[in-house]
């Protein structure tokens, strides 16, 4: 399922929310926007996470502009989906599920608008890493290390993303469940550039640049974490934050 | 789905419904259990309003009852002080407990019962007397005192502990009919209280009243059960979600789900009681 076909395709989200079953339809129609608005900013962040890492990889400065200037765009989503709930809030005083839909909202656009600025973090290191002439050939292993996170990180945040589309607990369950895959593979790639840095003092400002970047990467599992957290709440009412993967399936039990 | 087939599937789930969530206090004042209510006779046929319905009334704890119109919630709460016996065709069964006691006894005195369970309705009804009457009145018939400077201070403790003293301790003289809407509701409430009732039933105490006489209600009832145990009836389900510690949702006659009032408006267990706070169909 592509990104796009998450923003048209309402089904899951609504279908299992009930978003379309209120006496009032103007209700209806306000939360459908929420879910627009949100599955949107989704695409979006989505989209700047790959340019940017892109951007690293290919050592292309024109994206990584791109990407830091489309910052932007993702800020002002943020703020109008804020808006848009607090308006929600202030009229409708929403309860049950559809006070945890606003609340899971509120949390989540800020965990995306993070991720936005991790996608920002990409762009000026590209640009840096482009004009200190380290690319691929070069840097060959910890770019390829950076690449093998980069793909796990973006695949995750597909699929969170789907996962939030179609409000599927068991996908959400699963991503928070390997959440630690990517942060041993962070470790992974610092420890590589550590003995770069070892071998070879003149490469260190760019290897702390390849750091930073998988910092980034091992920030936006995070919040890509955060995100799936949001739906084992918003479905089922539970808080699995700040649990151990064996009290969330006791937890999910009860 | 069309909304006959809703109503076919809210029907069947009301059918099936045992009531879900915590029914028990653990600390209960009253205790009822299999409430059933009648109205009707054997000749025409009866109509069964409330059905099974069984939960505890926490100590000190402010109760509120929600459902849509026709629930019962409103009958129900009636049982608790037998105001029901009022209605000829109708008929309450079941065990309800004040305190360990059955309030539904031969030989106990109803108008001694509604003395420690107290009524407040909707619409405020102040007897067409002066204020000072008004709370006087119920402590000298039930012979708390007849004796003046006692029943200045029965007048004046009841009328400070509903936060109206300040405003008419002027005017003791006065109709009770001539004041606000929301005063009325709190000359309603000393009433009630001059008697030293032990349970205070609440019918939408609010709901003929402005935001700010609501506010000072729910304010009130909120220090109110510091002292008495409070069972709320009321459509608006900010005010249960306001001033409540217990929350039961009423439907078509039945307990549909009873919890802590945070779980209830945040995480319902029943489809029913989330479809309505909600404003779902259904």
């Amino acid at each position: 399922m592509t990104t796009q076909d998450n923003i048209n395709n309402p089904t899951g989200f609504t279908a299992k929310l009930h978003l379309d079953k209120h006496i009032s339809r103007r209700f209806n129609e306000e939360l459908e926007q929420v879910r627009a608005l949100v599955m949107n900013m989704g695409a979006l962040v989505e989209e700047q996470v790959n340019d940017g890492l892109s951007a690293v990889l290919n050592a292309d400065e024109k994206l990584a502009e791109k990407v830091i200037e489309r910052d932007q765009k993702v800020n002002t989503m943020e703020l109008e989906i804020d808006e848009y709930c607090t308006q929600i809030l202030a009229r409708r005083q929403p309860a049950a599920s559809d006070l945890r839909l606003l609340v899971s909202v509120i949390k989540s656009i800020t965990d995306l608008e993070r991720m936005g600025d991790e996608a920002v973090k990409f762009g000026k290191n590209a640009i840096k890493l482009a004009r200190g002439n380290f690319t691929e050939e070069e840097g060959a292993r910890p770019l390829v290390e950076l690449k093998h996170l980069g793909k796990h990180v973006s695949e995750t945040l597909h699929n969170a993303l789907t996962a939030y589309s179609q409000m599927d607990v068991d996908a959400a369950l699963e991503i928070i469940r390997n959440d630690n895959i990517v942060d041993e593979e962070f470790d992974n790639i610092s420890r590589l550039l550590v003995t770069k840095m070892m071998e070879n003092p003149r490469e260190i400002k760019n290897a702390l640049r390849v750091t930073w970047c998988a910092r980034a990467l091992e920030r936006i599992g995070d919040h890509t974490t955060n995100l799936c957290e949001y739906i084992v709440y918003l479905v089922e009412g539970k808080d699995v934050r700040h649990a151990t993967i064996e009290q969330i399936k006791a937890t999910m039990k009860n | 789905m069309n909304n006959s087939d809703i109503k076919q599937e809210e029907l069947a789930q009301v059918e099936l419904t045992q009531t879900v969530g915590n029914i028990y206090a653990d600390d209960a004042k009253m205790s009822i259990r299999d409430a059933n209510v009648f109205y009707g006779n054997k000749k025409h046929g009866e109509k069964q309003a409330i059905h099974n319905v069984s939960l505890d009334l926490a100590r000190n704890q402010v109760t509120a009852l929600i459902g849509p119109s026709g629930c019962g919630k409103s009958t129900f709460l009636r049982c608790l002080n037998r105001m029901n016996d009022n209605i000829d065709i109708c008929r309450v069964t079941g065990q309800l407990m004040l305190d360990g006691e059955d309030i539904y006894a031969k030989d106990l005195d109803p108008v001694l019962l509604r003395a420690r369970v107290g009524m407040v309705f909707q619409k405020p009804n102040p007897f067409p007397k002066s204020i000072y009457e008004n709370v006087a009145y119920g402590a000298r018939i039930h012979g708390l005192t007849n004796n003046k400077a006692e029943l200045d201070e029965i007048v004046e403790t009841s009328l400070r502990k509903a936060g109206l003293f300040n405003e008419v301790k002027d005017r003791l003289k006065e109709p009770g009919t001539g004041l606000s809407g929301g005063q009325q509701q709190r000359l309603c409430i000393a009433r009630t209280i001059a008697v030293s009732p032990e349970v205070i039933l609440m019918d939408e105490p609010a709901s003929a009243l402005d935001p700010i006489a609501t506010a000072i209600i729910e304010e009130l009832i909120d220090e109110l059960k510091e002292k008495y145990t409070i069972a709320i009836v009321t459509h608006s389900m900010q005010q249960a979600a306001r001033v409540s510690q217990h929350t039961a949702y009423f439907h078509m006659g039945k307990l549909i789900e009873m919890g802590k009032t945070e779980d209830i408006f945040t995480r319902p267990s029943h489809k029913l009681t989330e479809n309505y706070i909600t404003g779902r169909f259904g």
